[in-house]
C-alpha cells in the first residue's frame, strides 16, 4: 500500500470504487430478486442461481435469434432479450411456486432443501439442453469500449449499463412495493398474514405473484450478467452464497437494507481486493459479514414484524 | 453396470471409411502381424486380457465442472482407441475400454480409479485432467501398479513410475514462451496472473524465476483469483497502473470468459502492440466459451494448436470432425489425450506383453511420428520430448502459429534453479 | 427396567439387526474393494446421526456439516503428512523433511500450528476436540443471541464457503485444491494394503456404533426429550426455566464431533483428505442423507447414507447424466412427500407389525432375539 503515490493512491480509490459499483449493481440485481422472496415471503430459494442462469441463457438464444434472423436489429436485441428473461424466469418461477413451494410455506427449512434439489435439476437440464460448455453472448458494438474519465481511471460501457439496469429496477421494484396496490397487499400479507386473508386479500395468488417476480428479476440479473461473466450449467451456483448473506446482512425483509448491504459488501470486496488479492478479500468481506451477524442477528436494517 | 461403449453411437458411414482408411495409413505394421501371441505369455500379471480382446479404462468427469474441459479428451481417446481396433489391435486383440465418471470430484476419481484398477483390472488408464485428480488417483496407481496415460500441461514436481505424461510439464510451456517475447518483442515487465491453486502458482514460480534471474527481467505484479472468480476489474486495474509489456496469465475454466471479457471493456486492445498478452491455459476448446472476438491478438504457448500444418494434423483433424461433428475444436490437451492410447500401444507391441512393469520399460525411449503435433519421444523421466510453439488467437477462434522451437524440449519436471 | 428407558426391545432390534449386516453380512459377501467402499460410506453416516441429533431432534439445520467432517480429516491427515514425509522419502526436494506442497510452495520450514501434529496423542485428541471447539464458538455465538432456523443455515453455510476458500487460498499450509495427498503408513504400519482396509473397516463400525449408543443415550434421556420439547414450542421451554441455548449448542457440538470421527475415518481409509468434502455441495449432501433415512431416525441415517452413495455409485458408474437428476428429484421427493424418509415408511407398513411380533415372542424367552433378526433384516 505504500509503494504507491498519493496521486496513483486517488486513482486507485476510484477506480476500485468504480468496479466496486459494478459488483455492487450485479450484487444488487441478484440480492432484489432474493429479498423479495426471502425476505417478504421467507423462503429460501437455492435454485435463485439457477433461475439468473436461466435468464442468461434466454439472453444467449435471443441474441443468436436476432443475429440470425434480424441482424439489423442486432443493436437493440438486448431490451428484448431482458424483457424476454424476466418473462421466462417469471414463468418457471410461477410454476415451481405452484407446484412446490406452496405446499412448504410452513416449513422453511424444507423449502431449503427442495429448492436446492430443484437447482440440480435444473443445472442437469441446462448441461442437457445447451451443453456443458459455456457459452458466450456477443455484445452489441455500442456496449463494448470504454469511456476514458482521466488517462487511468477508464469507465467500461458494458458497467455503466448494468449500474443504469441496476438502479432501474430497484425503483421499479421500491414504486411496485410501496406506491402500487398490490404492493400494499404483498405488504399486508408480510406483516399479517391471517389478517390480510381475513380482509379480503387472496394471499395463495399474492404469494405466487411474489415468487415470480422475484424469480423475474433473477432473470434480468442473468440477463446482466452475460455482459461481464460467462453463462454456463453450474454458474448460478458460484454466487448464491454471497446473494444470501447480502439479504441477510441487509435484514430480511427491507428493502433498503438489500442495497446499503451490497453497496458495503461489494465496495469492501473491491477496494480490498485491490491489496490482498481475490482469495483473501473474498474471506476477510465474508468473515466480516458472519461476524457482524452473529453480533447483530438481525441484519443492518430491522423490520419489526409479529409472526 | 458399467459403460461399455454404451455412449458411442456407430459413425456415421463416410466417416468410419475415412476412419479406417487414416488407421490403416497410420500404422503399417501392425496388420503384418500374423500370429496372435498366447494369452498367458502377454499377460502374466491377472489383467483383463482375453484370446482377442484386452481391457482399457478412461477415467475422466463426465459431469460436473470438469465434463466441459475433460469432453475432449474422452473423445481423442476413443477415437485413437477406434483407429488401433480398425487396423487390428493390440497384439491382435481388440481394445474395449471401461469408462467411469469422475464426475469432477477428487475422492470419487480415486474411487473410481480403484474400481478400474481392482475390479476391471484393466491393462492401462487413460484419464485424469486436473492435477487435483492425479494426486488423488496417484497412490491407487502406485499401490495396484496401474498405468495411467495423463495428457494435461502441468506444474511438474512429480515422476511416478506409474504415470505417462503425454501433456507437457511446466518448464517445456513457459521457457519457450517466455523467452520468445523477450527476443521479438521486447518485453522488459511482466505481469503475472493466476487461478489459485498449485499449477498457476507452480508455473508462475517458475516463470518468475526466468524472467528475474535468467533474462534479468523485472515482474511487477502477480495476482490469484479463487476458481470460479468473475470480477477482474481490481487486477485490470493495477495492471493499467503498473502498464506491463507483457500480462502472463494462467487463469483456468469459466473465469477466463469473464477475465478476457472484461479486459476488453477495459480499453485494453490485445490486438494492438503496446501489451502482449501470453497465456499457457487456453486453449481452442476454451475459446469456444470466451469468443473470438475478446481473445483475439492474445499469445498461447504450447505445443499443439489445431492449425499445424502438417499431414499428420491433418488425417488427425480430419479424422476427429468426422468422428465427433465438424464444429469440434481441438485443443492441446486433446491432442496429448490421442497420444494416450498410441504410445500404449507401441510400447506394448514393443514390449511384446500387456504386463505393466515390461510396457514401463518399453516405453523409455519409445518414438512416434505419427503424432499430430510431430514426431515425440518419451523421456527416461516418463515425459515427452516435445517442440513448443507460440500461436496467435484470431478473431475465427483458431490459433496461428507464429514460432517454433527449432528443437525439442526436454521434459525437466524437477528443473535445478527454478524451485 | 434400563432397558425400557435406554432402548425399547424394538431398537434393540434394530441396532442387532445393523450389526449383524455390517459385521457379518457385509464383510463375508463382498470383495475387499466393495468392502472398503462401504466403509467410506459409512464415514458418511457418522455425519447423518450427528444431523438427526440436531435437526431432527433438536430442529437445527446445519448446512455446514463438512466443515467438521473436514477439520477432523485434515487433523489425522497432518499426522500421517508428517509421518511419511521423513527427510529420507523426501530428500528430493530443496527442503526436506517438510510435506512436498509446503516445498513447491516455497516454505521453508515447518508452519508452527504443524508442529503439534508430530504427535500421535495430540492429533487423535485434535481430530474431536478442534472441530467441537469450532462448534461451540459457533453455538455460543448464534444460540445465545437466539439466531436460528435459516439464519442459522445460511450463516453454516457462509462459514463452509469461507473455510473452503481459505484452505484452497492457504495452499502452503494447506495442500490447497489437491487436499492432503500420498499418505501412506500409520505408525509405520502400510495403511494401504487390504489387510488395513478390513482392519479400518472394522474400527469405523465400532466406533459408529458407539456414536450410535452415545446419540441413542442422548435421545432417551430428559435431554433428548427437552430437544424435542424446544423444536416444537421454544419459547415454552425457555419460559419453563430451561435454558435453550445451552443445550443446542451441547447437541450442535456432538454433531460435529460425530462428523469429525467420520472424516478421521475417511482420511484412514482412503488415504488422503480434500476441501471438496468442506464445502457447500457435500455439506448439503450430507444433510439429504439424513432426510433419507428419516430425519428422526438414528438408524435410518445409517441406511440412509449407505442407500444414497450405493445408488450414487451405482448411478454414477453406469448413467453419470442421470444421477444429478435422480439426486435432484429425490432431495424434492423426499421433502415433499416423505418428510420422515425410510424409517417412515418403515414405521407406517412395517414398524406395528414387528412391534407385536417382538411382544410375543418376547414374552415365553428372549433368548430366542437371533431369530428374529434374520427375520427384521428383510
Amino acid at each position: 500500500m505504500f509503494d504507491y503515490s498519493m496521486s496513483e493512491l486517488t486513482a486507485i480509490f476510484a477506480m476500485q470504487g468504480f468496479a466496486g459499483l459494478i459488483l455492487f449493481s450485479v450484487f444488487l440485481l441478484m440480492a432484489l430478486g432474493l429479498a423479495i422472496i426471502f425476505g417478504q415471503m421467507g423462503v429460501i430459494n437455492m435454485a435463485h442461481g439457477e433461475f439468473m442462469i436461466l435468464g442468461a441463457y434466454v439472453t444467449y438464444l435471443t441474441s443468436n435469434l436476432f443475429a440470425e434472423y434480424a441482424p439489423g436489429l442486432f443493436d437493440g436485441y438486448f431490451f428484448v432479450a431482458i424483457v424476454l428473461a424476466f418473462l421466462a424466469s417469471a414463468l418457471l418461477g410461477m410454476l415451481v411456486e405452484w407446484s412446490m413451494i406452496r405446499f412448504l410455506y410452513q416449513r422453511p427449512l424444507d423449502t431449503l432443501l427442495a429448492t436446492w434439489g430443484l437447482s440440480l435439476v435444473l443445472q442437469q437440464a441446462y448441461r442437457s439442453i445447451f451443453g456443458a460448455r459455456e457459452v458466450g453472448v456477443v455484445i452489441p458494438d455500442w456496449l463494448t469500449g470504454s469511456y476514458p474519465v482521466t488517462d487511468i481511471v477508464e469507465l467500461p460501457v458494458s458497467g455503466i449499463f448494468v449500474m443504469v439496469l441496476a438502479v432501474g429496477v430497484t425503483l421499479a421494484v421500491a414504486l411496485l412495493m410501496f406506491r402500487s396496490r398490490w404492493g400494499c397487499q404483498v405488504r399486508a400479507v408480510v406483516q399479517n398474514r391471517p389478517m390480510a386473508g381475513a380482509v379480503g386479500i387472496n394471499t395463495a395468488r399474492v404469494d405466487r405473484l411474489t415468487f415470480a417476480l422475484g424469480c423475474g428479476i433473477a432473470g434480468i440479473a442473468g440477463s446482466a450478467f452475460t455482459m461481464i461473466g460467462s453463462t454456463g450449467p453450474s454458474s448460478g451456483q458460484l454466487y448464491i452464497v454471497d446473494t444470501f448473506l447480502v439479504v441477510v446482512f441487509g435484514g430480511a425483509a427491507s428493502l433498503l437494507g438489500t442495497v446499503a448491504s451490497a453497496f458495503g459488501i461489494s465496495q469492501a470486496q473491491s477496494t480490498l481486493e485491490f491489496f490482498l488479492g481475490g482469495s483473501m478479500a473474498k474471506v476477510l468481506t465474508l468473515m466480516v459479514v458472519v461476524l457482524i451477524l452473529m453480533v447483530r442477528p438481525q441484519g443492518l436494517f430491522a423490520l419489526k414484524v409479529r409472526r | 453396470m458399467t459403460s461399455r461403449h454404451s455412449r458411442i453411437s456407430p459413425p456415421p458411414a463416410r466417416g468410419w471409411q475415412r476412419l479406417k482408411a487414416l488407421a490403416a495409413g497410420l500404422m503399417l505394421s501392425a496388420s503384418a502381424q500374423a500370429a496372435v501371441p498366447a494369452t498367458d505369455e502377454v499377460n502374466t500379471t491377472g489383467l483383463a486380457v482375453t484370446d482377442d480382446a484386452v481391457q482399457v479404462g478412461i477415467l475422466h468427469s463426465v459431469t460436473g465442472t470438469m465434463a466441459i474441459s475433460e469432453a475432449g479428451s474422452v473423445q481423442a481417446e476413443i477415437l485413437a482407441i477406434e483407429q488401433i481396433n480398425a487396423m487390428g489391435g493390440v497384439l491382435g486383440r481388440q481394445i474395449e475400454y471401461v469408462q467411469e465418471d469422475g464426475a469432477s470430484d477428487w475422492p470419487t476419481f480415486a474411487e473410481r480409479s480403484r474400481k478400474l484398477l481392482r475390479q476391471d483390472n484393466v491393462a492401462a488408464v487413460f484419464g485424469c485432467w486436473t492435477s487435483a485428480s492425479r494426486k488423488a488417483v496417484l497412490p491407487i496407481f502406485e499401490q495396484y501398479n496401474g498405468m495411467l496415460y495423463y495428457p494435461t500441461f502441468y506444474e511438474g514436481l512429480e515422476q511416478s513410475p506409474n504415470v505417462i505424461y503425454t501433456g507437457q510439464e511446466a518448464t517445456q510451456q513457459i521457457l519457450a514462451g517466455l523467452d520468445w517475447v523477450a527476443r521479438e518483442k521486447g518485453a522488459e515487465t511482466f505481469y503475472l496472473l493466476g487461478s489459485d491453486y498449485i499449477w498457476p502458482r507452480t508455473s508462475n514460480k517458475i516463470a518468475r524465476k526466468h524472467i528475474e534471474d535468467v533474462l534479468g527481467l523485472e515482474v511487477v505484479g502477480e495476482d490469484y483469483f479463487p476458481l470460479g472468480h468473475t470480477q477482474f476489474n481490481s487486477a485490470i486495474n493495477r495492471i493499467r497502473l503498473k502498464k506491463p509489456d507483457v500480462i502472463y496469465a494462467i487463469i483456468v475454466g469459466g473465469s477466463n470468459v469473464a477475465f478476457y471479457r472484461q479486459l476488453e471493456a477495459a480499453g485494453i486492445d490485445l490486438t494492438e502492440d503496446d501489451v502482449t498478452l501470453l497465456t499457457i491455459s487456453v486453449t481452442e476448446d476454451e475459446i469456444l466459451g470466451i469468443g473470438g472476438d475478446n481473445i483475439e491478438g492474445a499469445y498461447a504457448a504450447m505445443k499443439y494448436f489445431q492449425s499445424l500444418d502438417n499431414a499428420n494434423n491433418q488425417a488427425f483433424v480430419d479424422a476427429f470432425k468426422a468422428r465427433w461433428g465438424e464444429d469440434s475444436v481441438i485443443g492441446d490437451v486433446t491432442q496429448a489425450a490421442y497420444l494416450g492410447p498410441w504410445l500404449w500401444k507401441a510400447a506394448v507391441e514393443k514390449a511384446g506383453s500387456f504386463d505393466v512393469d515390461r510396457v514401463r520399460e518399453a516405453s523409455i525411449g519409445l518414438e512416434l511420428d505419427t503424432a499430430p503435433e510431430g514426431y515425440v519421444r518419451v523421456h527416461e523421466n516418463h515425459h515427452l520430448w516435445s517442440r513448443t510453439r507460440i500461436g496467435r488467437a484470431g478473431a475465427d477462434g483458431q490459433y496461428q502459429v507464429v514460432h517454433e522451437t527449432a528443437e525439442l524440449m526436454e521434459p525437466d519436471p524437477f528443473p535445478e534453479g527454478y524451485q | 427396567m434400563f432397558r425400557t428407558t435406554f432402548m425399547t426391545r424394538h431398537d434393540l432390534l434394530g441396532f442387532a439387526v445393523l450389526a449383524v449386516l455390517l459385521l457379518l453380512v457385509l464383510p463375508l459377501s463382498l470383495d475387499v474393494f466393495r468392502l472398503n467402499l462401504v466403509g467410506k460410506y459409512l464415514t458418511y453416516a457418522f455425519v447423518a446421526v450427528g444431523l438427526v441429533l440436531c435437526w431432527g431432534c433438536g430442529g437445527i439445520l446445519s448446512l455446514g456439516q463438512g466443515v467438521f467432517y473436514g477439520l477432523g480429516g485434515y487433523a489425522l491427515a497432518m499426522f500421517l503428512k508428517l509421518e511419511s514425509s521423513d527427510p529420507e522419502s523426501t530428500r528430493i526436494q530443496s527442503t526436506p523433511g517438510i510435506p512436498d506442497f509446503m516445498d513447491w510452495n516455497q516454505l521453508t520450514e515447518l508452519p508452527w500450528f504443524w508442529e503439534p501434529f508430530q504427535s500421535l496423542g495430540f492429533s487423535l485428541l485434535a481430530v474431536l476436540l478442534v472441530p467441537t471447539l469450532f462448534a461451540y464458538l459457533i453455538g455460543v455465538a448464534m444460540f445465545k443471541r437466539r439466531v436460528g432456523g435459516v439464519y442459522f443455515a445460511i450463516i453454516t453455510q457462509a462459514i463452509a464457503a469461507i473455510l473452503t476458500i481459505l484452505i484452497i487460498g492457504q495452499q502452503g499450509y494447506t495442500g490447497g485444491v489437491n487436499g492432503i495427498t500420498d499418505l501412506r503408513t500409520l505408525l509405520g504400519w502400510n495403511i494401504r494394503t487390504d489387510f488395513a482396509s478390513y482392519v479400518f473397516y472394522f474400527v469405523c463400525v465400532g466406533l459408529l456404533f458407539v456414536c450410535l449408543l452415545v446419540a441413542q443415550f442422548i435421545r432417551r434421556s430428559k435431554l433428548g426429550r427437552i430437544l424435542l420439547a424446544m423444536r416444537e414450542q421454544e419459547d415454552r421451554v425457555r419460559f419453563s426455566g430451561y435454558d435453550v441455548a445451552g443445550f443446542k449448542i451441547f447437541v450442535f457440538c456432538v454433531g460435529a464431533a460425530f462428523a469429525a470421527i467420520g472424516g478421521a475415518m475417511f482420511t484412514l481409509q482412503e488415504g488422503f483428505m480434500s476441501p471438496s468434502f468442506v464445502g457447500i455441495v457435500p455439506s448439503i449432501e450430507m444433510v439429504i442423507f439424513c432426510a433419507v433415512g428419516g430425519r428422526l431416525s438414528l438408524l435410518g441415517a445409517v441406511y440412509g447414507a449407505l442407500l444414497v452413495n450405493l445408488a450414487k455409485t451405482v448411478f454414477g458408474e453406469s448413467f453419470p447424466e442421470l444421477w444429478l437428476f435422480a439426486m435432484g428429484l429425490l432431495f424434492i421427493g423426499v421433502v415433499m412427500a416423505f418428510p420422515n424418509g425410510l424409517a417412515g415408511l418403515y414405521q407406517q407398513f412395517l414398524g406395528d407389525r414387528v412391534a407385536r411380533w417382538l411382544d410375543q415372542l418376547g414374552r415365553p424367552s428372549r433368548s430366542q432375539a437371533p431369530v428374529a433378526l434374520e427375520g427384521g433384516a428383510q
